[in-house]
């Protein structure tokens, strides 16, 4: 690690400012923050420091995405192979492989497009690189059907990025989150190439055999005849986008996040919770309707709950950031997105909306909440006086 | 009742007057920026709304609409008065905004000087006269309906309207580019939350 750190030393002259190249001086931050914790302190005020900083905790997030990025890989082998019919002759390395370099170039798109809008913004506007977007940059291609073409995820992550983040200020104050309006933004201006059933399974060139569809279970439930698979929903060899099909690994994530404190699980709660409650109101008034009898936690398991409650709803930016707003908001999260998933026939999934729709509102809960608690207070010292 | 509870629900989410017609802007956009003032604003035109909506549907059909005189006896049935529909339906919106004006003064004085010049353009926002224009031309079987109709559209405003004041409280301290702050980034924001909206687009009740 000494000459890591003996680089950095050396090339810091150079990018100070006045200096030679100075434009690469956020280039050289943030890639010396990546390695070593910087030894710079807070100027002002007091403050609690912590190893924890920004860089570390996206760092968490990213390592609580890397079982369910695994599992999407394989998934992606799989659903080739099965497609075309060949997956008896081939091994497991093999499948793992096709989805591995398939599955590569999506995120290599999405992290390049990123974060050089991120360096040109940072050296820009004179601060430093911030490390929000080695989340998104993961989410993005996690929440893609496999087949999109690569220009359109270059095109939404830039997007993203520049009208969802970079002009509310950066990372911390971003109002709906990045990832989620990149999947709406190519929802809603391909619709075309992003919606049927030839999006979701990699072919690569080959035939695919007689009878295969390639619908996900979403589109045959919204089809108004659900056919799930258990199982393989639950572990998550289903047709789906990249990284929101194995309930399993994203449950491990869940885990990782919960446990390191850094996603809520009061929002993780609260969503299931709505979910299932929606799920069971509309059991009640299904009548013959196949959809609206589907029990709540089949919903759980199919399309983007699962990931969407995990990863999406606890980004500790674009939610609420009061611990009471926190439950209002998973619940009708869970509520909502149930509801557009089975009410709503031109999407087959709601998880994307009801998230971005709450994140709308979310400011809104927050403020309620606490003029809530200052009215209460108010009231506490009447009394006392 | 389901029916009025599914116009309701329409109303409000589905043909919400912001973000799927994009009316009543210029007040959404000048008095979002704080959620007590939005709150007002959002209140008043609920109220204006919910009484313009069944006056305008009464005058529209015992008056203006071809054969709506029939009551008054038998030569009346081919007059068609709809050519005055848009200044009967703008003079009733402005007595009642005239109203409405004189009672946040006398009970809600500070709210009053808050809202300032948009308390009278009520009376122009194009929510008000849209609603009106939209219950002429969805032809609502009864005055219950045009009633919900209005009350609905109105709260359909005033969640639009709280919700982007209360983003506008939360990004008063974030680091806006100098060009977008103010106007601009509202646009980029209400822009935005379109999209959110757009969950609710094509379902139909």
């Amino acid at each position: 690690m000494k000459f890591i750190q003996k680089f950095f030393e050396n090339t810091k002259p150079h990018v100070q400012k006045g200096a030679k190249y100075q434009w690469l001086h956020s280039v050289h931050d943030g890639m010396f923050t990546l390695f070593f914790v910087p030894k710079h302190t807070s100027g002002s005020g007091s403050h609690i420091h912590d190893f924890i900083d920004l860089k570390r905790t996206m760092g968490l997030v990213v390592f609580a995405l890397v079982p369910a990025l695994l599992m999407g890989m394989y998934n992606t082998g799989y659903q080739h192979f099965a497609a075309v019919g060949e997956l008896s002759g081939v091994g497991f390395m093999d499948i793992f492989l096709y989805g591995f370099l398939r599955v590569l170039p999506v995120i290599m798109v999405s992290y390049i497009v990123g974060l050089g809008i991120e360096f040109v913004f940072a050296q820009l506007r004179g601060h430093e690189i911030q490390e929000g977007f080695l989340v998104s940059g993961m989410l993005i291609p996690m929440v893609m059907p496999i087949n999109t073409p690569l220009w359109m995820i270059a095109i939404a992550t830039a997007f993203s990025v520049v009208f969802v983040k970079e002009v509310f200020g950066g990372t911390g104050m971003n109002i709906w989150n990045p990832a989620l309006v990149a999947r709406a933004f190519v929802f809603f201006a391909y619709p075309s190439q992003m919606s049927g059933d030839s999006v979701w399974v990699s072919l690569g060139g080959k035939q695919a055999i007689d009878g295969f569809s390639g619908a996900t279970p979403m589109a045959e439930a919204a089809a108004g005849h659900p056919n799930i698979d258990i199982w393989n929903s639950f572990i998550g060899l289903i047709p789906g986008s990249i990284g929101e099909t194995s309930t399993l690994a994203i449950l491990i994530g869940a885990a990782i996040l919960v446990i390191t404190g850094i996603g809520s699980w009061k929002i993780i709660v609260s969503t299931f919770a709505g979910g299932a409650v929606m799920g069971l109101i509309l059991n009640y008034f299904a009548g013959d309707n196949a959809y609206m009898a589907l029990p709540f936690w089949e919903h759980f398991i199919i399309g983007g709950f699962a990931f969407g409650a995990v990863f999406m709803a606890t980004d500790p930016v674009s939610g609420t950031q009061t611990e009471r707003g926190k439950w209002i908001y998973g619940f009708l999260i869970g509520i909502l997105a149930i509801l557009i998933r089975v009410v709503n026939p031109a999407y087959p999934e709601g998880m994307m909306l009801a998230i971005l729709l709450m994140n709308t509102f979310a400011p809104l809960v927050d403020h309620y909440v606490v003029e809530g608690s200052i009215k209460k207070r108010l009231k506490r010292i009447k009394v006392k006086a | 009742m389901e029916n009025l509870l599914n116009l309701f629900v329409k109303s409000v989410f589905i043909e919400n007057m912001v973000f799927a017609y994009f009316l009543g802007m210029c007040s959404y956009l000048a008095v979002s920026k704080t959620v007590k003032t939005a709150t007002g604003l959002g209140l008043a035109v609920i109220f204006v709304l919910a009484i313009t909506l069944p006056v305008n549907y009464l005058l529209e059909n015992y008056l203006l609409k071809e054969g709506a005189l029939k009551w008054m006896g038998a030569g009346f049935e081919t007059i068609d008065l709809s050519f005055l529909s848009f200044i009967m339906f703008i003079a009733v919106i402005a007595s009642m905004v005239q109203l409405v004006e004189m009672v946040v003064e006398k009970f809600a004085p500070v709210l009053y000087t808050q809202l300032g010049i948009f308390l009278p353009l009520i009376a122009v926002n194009c929510a008000i006269l849209g609603g009106s224009l939209f219950m002429q031309q969805k032809a609502f079987h009864n005055i219950g309906e045009a009633t919900v109709y209005g009350v609905g559209s109105g709260v359909g405003w005033f969640l639009a309207i709280v919700a982007i004041a209360a983003i506008r409280e939360k990004i008063k301290y974030s680091q806006v580019p100098a060009p977008l702050r103010g106007l601009g980034i509202t646009f980029i924001i209400t822009g935005l939350m379109g999209l959110a909206f757009m969950g609710f687009m094509g379902i139909k009740l």
